[in-house]
């Protein structure tokens, strides 16, 4: 026992000694959380548009008024014709186009109808239609305005409520999607590097040697990123919770022990994949490729799962990453108790134990 | 020069034994052009709604489906209460609830207007936000109805001042499929990868082993060494590209609308400055592990702020300014320009300069940080 | 000074407060076996580093093959050849492939590449994995590969550090002969090492400790002032007060 203390206090001296790659590890999850919190979001504002009014009467200007004080839209130099408009879509100053026939406001009063043409640049298919709606809607509210002039009209009127997120704090969803990201990181990606390090140098075979047990080697290696990954873990809570005024609703004892049992699942994962190559370069594309892009992409942190093919909603029931996402959501954000997430706490005890027990294995055969 | 011609030909021997190198030059970008495509997509279809109706009246039920048959709904259940209806987000079956109140139908009529209640799990992200939209849409044009139907039922009554048709066309990608915009991006993605990590891994790879300090040793010209690495690896960043470009063609159908010499020549360059980069962390790392985390924070960095998953045009002044000075953000701007709309020389002239400069600026930068003696 | 290979004058490398080299002297003549030995730590690779156009001195003079280390770097670096501690000839390319990359990086032409590497090779013995990637080689055969590509574009001098670490007793010994060969080819050669017994090859060592140069002269004369007759012990005497150990 007090050999294995030695050995794991060797290694979180060769792990904290690096302070390039420690500021960077510390560094990744602030940057994230910032550039998430502040910086990106798929909501849709400032969208560049141009207006080709044919008509130059009173109603068009008064479109054009409300388009001009919505935070949606971004009102760029007028068109005169197709032309332009092509012009401005190529050279990506405009992503649509509001087009107003000659007779216009003759045709709404002598008429009763006008038509009105919308241009959506789908090159951005997401925007493109966000866009369409939301012109949409401001017609159809201006639609309403002068028909309420008229006498009356009616309406419905949606009260919307966000539920788990009443401070209306932009989208949270991604907090969980940085913090498993971050724990595929150090915990996956660090540790595999770590010990094809040590193979690549030739030390390890004097570990091998030594009186440690294979396991004793693992369980020294993964240590101090276990603790590196919590500590990044509470650097997330923190930044959450004074920086971006989010509410930690559930119980954060739940939370340390889901996620503390996600962080052992991916260093098993780390130690499987070192197991399977002698270089640092394979090791490293390994984790990047194998594991972190399947974690971007098929947990449901960036793009809905809802949306996928049937085959990657398949694979994605075996990614470890998903489960806890869903945890972690379910716990955090929507204050949800342990009867909630027992089935996947449940599955990640599975993996883990399936991926430890594959790894040490692993291990001895290789290279006894 | 003849110098160079050694470095070039040890270079490529190296690569192409180095098999991990030719499965990224072949394997990767098939792959991934082939799955990120399908898996990413922020297209919003099926929100789960729920529906908590106190009235079943008419007009309740008529909301109701025209809510179902919109399209963008899916009603998974009508609970009696609201509190079960809450359930089913908790449970992750609804994305929305609706809650018709009692006397919806009665209250419209008579005082023209009448509140519901929308709760949206916000949990959620994007599709919340989307179906929130989407619903005001669907609300705006049944009442819209509202106003011909109850108003005039006979074609009678107060004549209402006019109805405006909106009739709405997508330019560039007709039926609006987000594969159009994701691959053009993953193409970019590819050559960044390519460019600024793997060359910097290569080159801190050499200083673990040793290698460098041989080289370092002998009379090789530190520009010698520098062009020897830049130059093959600027091959088959090219050779990615390509690649890409047909696998583009042969899965998606995608073909570059503008001018490929345009493009080509946008893609030299970005891969130019991108080496620089690589080359410039590796004058950092000491170690691969070093490398390969200093990379992976700016590529992560430039991918997030660069327009490829999220919109530039959302994102705050500063924000936007620091996308400015990526130059992940104008390449990816300019592909999906050529590719999609067939912008020409003119469209994307700034941007070419844009990239140029950073080009010069990475490269001055390592070469300057770049020592053979210490 | 013109005639000699190496000379050095109150050589200095500074690390902060720490001095890995403090003030060296001495001189190496043309042709000569010059061992550079010491313990671990004591600043042998730094001196040598800096010789080789490496690592800039902090303070002092020197000059090699006549040329000036502080500003004449690159004419240095043509002159000489260099074998580092670990071994750096490329793993993935063949035996053949490396000397002709170093040959050619050096500046011999093709055509003299060509010839000197088959002779190269047929002398080491290794016709048949000649196209073998050199990853493969054991140990004793990658070292002595090493030291032939160090000297293939015929320098005046070769740095040789730490060369036989690790090797058994008859392969050191073959190695020694190629160095003898070497340096009656004109090659001045400079190692370090710190195996005692290979002090007695050289025609003259000195003994670093502590950054410092403690002794300077040929291995018979080094006995006869320590009194013994084993190299092993003039070490043991002059590094037993040594402050650094280690590297």
């Amino acid at each position: 026992m007090k050999q294995l203390f030695a050995f794991i206090r060797k290694e979180f001296y060769h792990v904290f000694r690096d302070r390039r790659t420690l500021l960077i590890l510390f560094g990744l999850p602030i940057v994230q959380i910032v550039l998430f919190g502040f910086a990106l979001s798929s909501e849709v504002k400032n969208i560049g548009i141009t207006v080709m009014d044919n008509a130059h009467d009173i109603n068009a200007q008064q479109i054009v008024n409300k388009i001009n004080t919505s935070t949606y839209f971004k009102m760029k130099a007028p068109a005169r014709n197709y032309n332009d408009v092509e012009r401005m879509f190529k050279a990506g100053t405009v992503k649509c186009a509001l087009i107003f026939p000659a007779k216009f406001g003759s045709d709404l009063y002598h008429n009763g109808t006008a038509d009105v043409q919308i241009i959506a640049d789908a090159s951005d298919p997401n925007t493109a239609t966000i866009v369409a709606n939301y012109l949409t809607n401001i017609i159809s509210s201006y639609q309403q305005q002068i028909n309420i002039t008229t006498g009356g009209s009616y309406q419905i009127i949606p009260e919307v409520r966000q539920l788990y997120n009443e401070e209306q704090n932009g989208s949270l969803n991604f907090i969980p999607g940085v913090i498993a990201l971050i724990f595929m990181i150090v915990s996956t990606a660090l540790t595999s590097v770590s010990v094809v390090r040590e193979k690549e140098l030739g030390t390890m075979e004097i570990l091998l040697v030594s009186p440690f047990k294979p396991i004793m080697v693992l369980v020294a290696k993964a240590f101090p990123y276990l603790v590196l990954s919590l500590i990044n873990f509470i650097i997330i809570l923190l930044l959450s919770v004074f920086l971006l005024d989010v509410q930690i609703k559930g119980s954060l004892i739940l939370l340390f022990a889901e996620s503390i049992l996600f962080i052992i699942t991916c260093l098993s994962l780390g130690l499987l994949i070192s197991n399977l190559t002698n270089s640092q370069q394979t090791a490293m594309l390994m984790s990047m490729m194998g594991m972190m892009l399947p974690t971007m992409l098929l947990t449901g942190f960036m793009f809905p799962l809802e949306n996928m093919p049937l085959i990657f909603r398949i694979i994605s029931h075996i990614i470890p990453s998903r489960y806890y996402y869903d945890i972690v959501k379910a716990v955090m954000l929507k204050g949800l108790g342990f009867s909630y997430v027992w089935k996947e706490t449940l599955i990640l005890v599975g993996m883990a134990s399936v991926l430890l027990t594959l790894a040490l294995k692993n291990f001895k055969i290789r290279l006894s | 020069m003849k110098v160079l011609r050694f470095l070039l030909q040890k270079e490529f021997r190296q690569i192409f034994r180095d098999k991990t190198i030719l499965a990224m030059m072949f394997a990767m970008p098939t792959i991934q052009l082939i799955i990120m495509p399908l898996a990413a997509n922020f297209e919003v279809k099926n929100i789960n709604v729920a529906y908590v109706d106190h009235d079943h009246s008419t007009y309740s039920e008529k909301l109701i489906n025209k809510i179902g048959s919109s399209g963008y709904f899916k009603v998974v259940g009508a609970p009696t209460s609201f509190n079960d209806g809450i359930k089913f987000i908790e449970d992750g079956k609804a994305d929305l609830v609706v809650e018709i109140p009692s006397g919806f139908e009665r209250n419209l009529v008579r005082e023209g207007k009448q509140h519901i209640n929308v709760s949206v799990d916000a949990i959620n992200g994007t599709k919340s936000s989307i179906g929130g939209g989407y619903l005001a849409t669907v609300i705006a044009d049944f009442n819209s109805n509202l106003d011909v139907n109850i108003k005039s039922p006979n074609g009678t009554g107060t004549r209402l001042m006019g109805t405006i048709k909106v009739k709405s066309s997508n330019w560039y990608n007709p039926r609006a499929e987000y594969k159009y915009y994701m691959v053009p991006g993953i193409l970019v993605l590819l050559l960044t990868l390519i460019g600024g990590f793997i060359t910097a891994l290569n080159i801190v790879r050499e200083k673990e082993i040793g290698t460098i300090e041989q080289i370092n040793v002998t009379p090789i010209k530190k520009w010698e060494f520098i062009l020897g690495k830049l130059i093959p690896f600027w091959i088959v960043g090219m050779i990615v590209f390509t690649v890409g470009l047909i696998v583009m063609y042969v899965v998606y159908g995608i073909f570059p609308q503008g001018s490929l010499l345009l493009l080509y020549s946008f893609a030299a360059i970005y891969l130019i400055a991108l080496l620089g980069l690589g080359l410039l962390i590796s004058t950092f790392a000491d170690t691969q592990l070093q490398a390969m985390f200093v990379a992976f924070f700016f590529m992560m960095i430039f991918m997030l702020m660069s327009g490829f998953f999220t919109s530039t045009d959302s994102m705050p002044g500063w924000a936007r300014q620091i996308s400015n000075f990526t130059p992940v953000t104008h390449f990816i701007s300019v592909v999906r320009l050529i590719v999609l709309k067939g912008s020409g020389f003119a469209e994307v002239k700034m941007e070419l300069l844009y990239l140029v400069i950073f080009a010069i600026l990475l490269n001055t930068l390592a070469i300057l940080n770049y020592r053979k003696t210490n | 000074m013109e005639n000699k290979a190496i000379t050095c004058k109150e050589l200095t490398k500074q690390f902060g407060d720490f001095k890995a080299v403090d003030r060296i002297s001495f001189e190496v003549n043309q042709g000569e076996i010059f061992g550079f030995l010491g313990a671990n730590g004591a600043g042998k690779t730094t001196a040598m580093r800096i010789l080789c156009g490496l690592s800039y001195p902090t303070s002092g003079e020197a000059t090699v093959a006549g040329f000036d280390v502080y500003k004449q770097q690159e004419q240095i670096k043509r002159n000489i050849g260099y074998m580092s501690q670990k071994f750096s000839l490329y793993d993935n390319l063949t035996i053949l492939e490396n000397i002709e990359f170093y040959g050619g990086v050096y500046g011999v032409s093709r055509p003299e590449i060509k010839t000197r590497s088959q002779e190269l090779v047929s002398t080491l013995g290794l016709e048949k994995e000649a196209k073998k990637l050199v990853g493969e080689l054991p140990l004793g055969w990658k070292q002595k590969l090493a030291f032939s590509v160090a000297i293939f574009h015929r320098p005046k001098i070769v740095f040789l550090d730490e060369p036989t670490g690790g090797v058994d007793p008859l392969t050191r010994r073959q190695f020694w002969d190629m160095i003898y060969q070497a340096a009656a080819d004109g090659i001045t050669v400079f190692v370090t090492t710190h195996y005692m017994d290979e002090a007695e090859y050289c025609n003259r060592i000195t003994v670093m400790v502590d950054g410092r140069v403690e002794a300077l002269d040929t291995p018979a004369k080094l006995k006869e002032r320590f009194n013994t007759h084993s190299m092993d012990d003039v070490f043991y005497q002059l590094a037993r007060g040594a402050k650094r150990s280690g590297d």
